[in-house]
């Protein structure tokens, strides 16, 4: 595991030296406590811990004129079973010229403009992570890509050209209790996409409103699953379906806050016609945000989230009998209250949301505390609950407090 | 007739000082020389958040700022954070409207994002600190109205002595009394009330210096006296006429702030 971080990073601090010999250069990081335990029931591999884990992270920050190198990696040492866990967060090199520029190499990318409900993010993200209460620099996943950004005086572009496809984190079926509608089938195996994925996003102002245009042509991030028999099942494969995604989104000034407007098509190229179960249907997802600041150090946000199923009655002809049937329209609410106290220095957050055709809910209070300028501690809780086969409905047993301590330097 | 224009003549001879100020005109220069010095301005900023038991907190960032127009006009503010740690590498981005509420965006280094946020209550704190966002980019001069109290010295300097007063009861103050230095317009003290008129903050400046022509405030302290909270900034490389380009107020340099400004 460490070899796999340590020999890209002397490699490249090798081809580098000359341009790091002049350069500005910096070092950073910290060392890191995160637990989390079960509140309701033991994991399904009888342990009652989600994560129990120290981490040190390093960080080098070196730039040289148009230049700049970042490179970040974690090791950390799991004491629930997986043991070494370092890995390479990102390492990348930017130039950066007066109307474009480039960063290549691992790295985070974010699009849209949701609170933890992704519209245009077509980015891999770590929902094991979000769910075993892990610090926020852990939601997403670097994806491998040479990003390319011009700025013109009509609109900006941001090119992501990604060689490899680079999957989302789906929590690990024996810490978490995951909906399986054929538990009896014990042989799976994972197939990847062997190509890679790309996106455009094109952004300007318009009339004091951020607009943005977004085109993906890739793959769904997380894995659906194929029986390789509909009758007597022996295998599951799990695989990610192509897919194509249009969107756009809006956020300005409304009233007293701040209004976010984002729309998407998910074209599932490999079943355009609804009728492949395993496949998701291509869908439209629509997302509404309102942020208000009610009173000083307070922040409300507020979501109305939709998705709606393109090819609903193909999807229920092809449904095989005793799989749940999701419904063509989904509602989701979500709030986010965020509060801070003691000159910033003590946060209280809770983000709740809610699924109106499936009962799924989901409940985050979290309460973090800067004992200095280089040290804070979050006490936090994973409440889930609603149908066995929604996202959070499934998880129901998966209740957990959690502890996270950061010393940074 | 001839008499009227001599008066004219006379009048236009008078020197400026002897015309009076207005409350409302001593507030509008000040504003312009505390706030809107130069074309552009550069400083690093500490800021020390000091508890009433002497512990301390250390805020430190660069802020850039841009005028578009002229004084009481048009503002843009860029902020990065260096301090503490857990918010290096974020930065703020403010359009700042006379008599309109601001833009402001932030960029989240944690999920790589940047982020539009609401910005109503100019009187909330800035990042924790004694100061609110309105003492740091200034408040509109018609939301107060403002008489001359009275002119005296201050640390040897001539002042004007301004009562300003909320003029919607929206305001976390009830009236503030701003020593103004006639010599240059900075804001030298700024004693505030509460509604119910027992002092609450109290602003000093506690070190000018003049740089390319322009009198600074590199050392300000505001003091909470009903809590014992205090916040000391110190800037430091501060700079003015830099040539800071209009794009550095974009998502692209939010995103990426190009290291020639974070001196």
């Amino acid at each position: 595991m460490l070899t796999r971080i340590a020999l890209p990073a002397v490699l490249l601090v090798w081809l580098l030296t000359p341009m790091l010999a002049r350069a500005d250069v910096a070092f950073s990081g910290f060392l890191q406590q995160n637990t989390a335990f079960n509140t309701r029931e033991a994991n399904p591999d009888g342990r009652h811990y989600k994560w129990l884990e120290e981490r040190a992270q390093l960080k080098l920050d070196a730039s040289n004129g148009a230049w700049r190198l970042l490179a970040k990696g974690d090791l950390a040492w799991d004491h629930l079973g997986r043991q070494d866990q370092s890995e390479l967060r990102e390492l990348y090199v930017d130039y950066t010229a007066s109307n474009w520029d480039t960063r290549i190499g691992r790295q985070v990318i974010t699009w849209g403009l949701g609170d933890l409900v992704f519209v245009n993010d077509v980015f891999p993200k770590d929902h094991e992570a979000q769910f075993s209460g892990r610090p926020l620099d852990y939601l997403k996943r670097g994806v491998d890509a040479v990003k390319l950004g011009a700025y013109a005086e009509f609109a900006n572009f941001e090119l992501v050209l990604a060689p490899a496809f680079r999957e989302s984190t789906i929590p690990d079926a024996r810490r978490f209790h995951l909906y399986d509608p054929m538990p009896a089938v014990t042989t799976r195996g994972t197939i990847k996409p062997e190509q890679g994925d790309v996106g455009l996003r094109i952004y300007r102002d318009v009339d004091g409103w951020d607009a943005a245009l977004y085109v993906y042509r890739g793959f769904q991030r997380t894995p659906s699953m194929r029986p390789d028999s509909m009758t007597a099942p022996t295998r599951i494969d799990y695989f990610y379906p192509q897919l194509s995604v249009y969107g756009a989104s809006a956020s300005g000034r409304a009233g007293d806050g701040v209004l976010s407007l984002e729309a998407a098509a998910y074209d599932s190229r490999q079943d355009l016609s609804g009728s492949d179960f395993a496949v998701p249907n291509s869908q439209t997802r629509l997302l509404a945000g309102y942020q208000i600041q009610p009173m000083e150090d307070v922040s409300l946000g507020l979501q109305y989230y939709v998705e709606h199923m393109h090819d609903y009655d193909a999807y229920r002809a092809a449904l095989p009998a005793g799989f749940s049937i999701d419904k063509r329209w989904s509602h989701t609410v979500t709030a986010r209250w965020t509060q801070f106290f003691l000159h910033q220095t003590l946060r209280f957050s809770v983000y709740t949301s809610y699924n109106d055709s499936n009962g799924d809910y989901f409940a985050n209070p979290e309460l973090r505390y800067s004992f200095t300028d280089k040290i804070w501690g979050t006490v936090g809780a994973n409440y889930y609950g609603g149908k066995p086969w929604g996202q959070f409905g499934q998880l129901e047993r998966d209740d957990n407090v959690y502890l996270q301590v950061r010393y940074e330097f | 007739m001839k008499s009227r224009v001599w008066w004219l003549v006379l009048a236009a001879l008078l020197p400026l000082p002897a015309m009076a100020l207005t409350g409302e005109e001593v507030m509008k220069q000040s504003q312009a020389a505390f706030l809107y010095p130069g074309k552009d301005f550069k400083a690093r900023v500490t800021m020390k958040l000091i508890g009433k038991d002497g512990g301390e907190r250390v805020r430190e960032l660069v802020m850039l700022r841009k005028n578009f127009g002229a004084p009481g006009g048009e503002q843009k503010y860029f902020m990065v954070f260096f301090k503490p740690a857990d918010v290096k590498d974020m930065s703020f981005m403010t359009y700042k409207y006379p008599a309109k509420d601001d833009d402001r965006w932030m960029f989240i280094p944690a999920v790589n994002m940047v982020k539009r946020i609401a910005a109503q209550d100019n009187r909330s704190s800035f990042v924790g600190s004694d100061f609110t966002y309105e003492d740091v980019s200034g408040r509109d001069i018609e939301d107060d109205s403002h008489v001359i109290e009275r002119e005296e010295k201050l640390g040897g300097q001539d002042c004007y002595v301004v009562k300003s007063t909320p003029k919607k009861g929206d305001a976390d103050f009830g009236h503030k009394i701003t020593w103004v230095a006639k010599a240059n317009f900075l804001p030298l003290k700024e004693d505030q009330f509460d509604r119910k008129g027992a002092a609450y903050k109290l602003f000093t400046a506690d070190e000018v210096v003049v740089i390319k022509g322009h009198p600074t405030v590199i050392r300000r302290t505001m003091k909470n006296q009903q809590s014992g909270h205090r916040t000391e900034v110190t800037y430091a490389n501060t700079d003015y006429e830099l040539g800071i380009e209009d794009s550095l107020f974009s998502e692209r340099f939010l995103r990426q702030p190009p290291r020639k400004w974070l001196e």
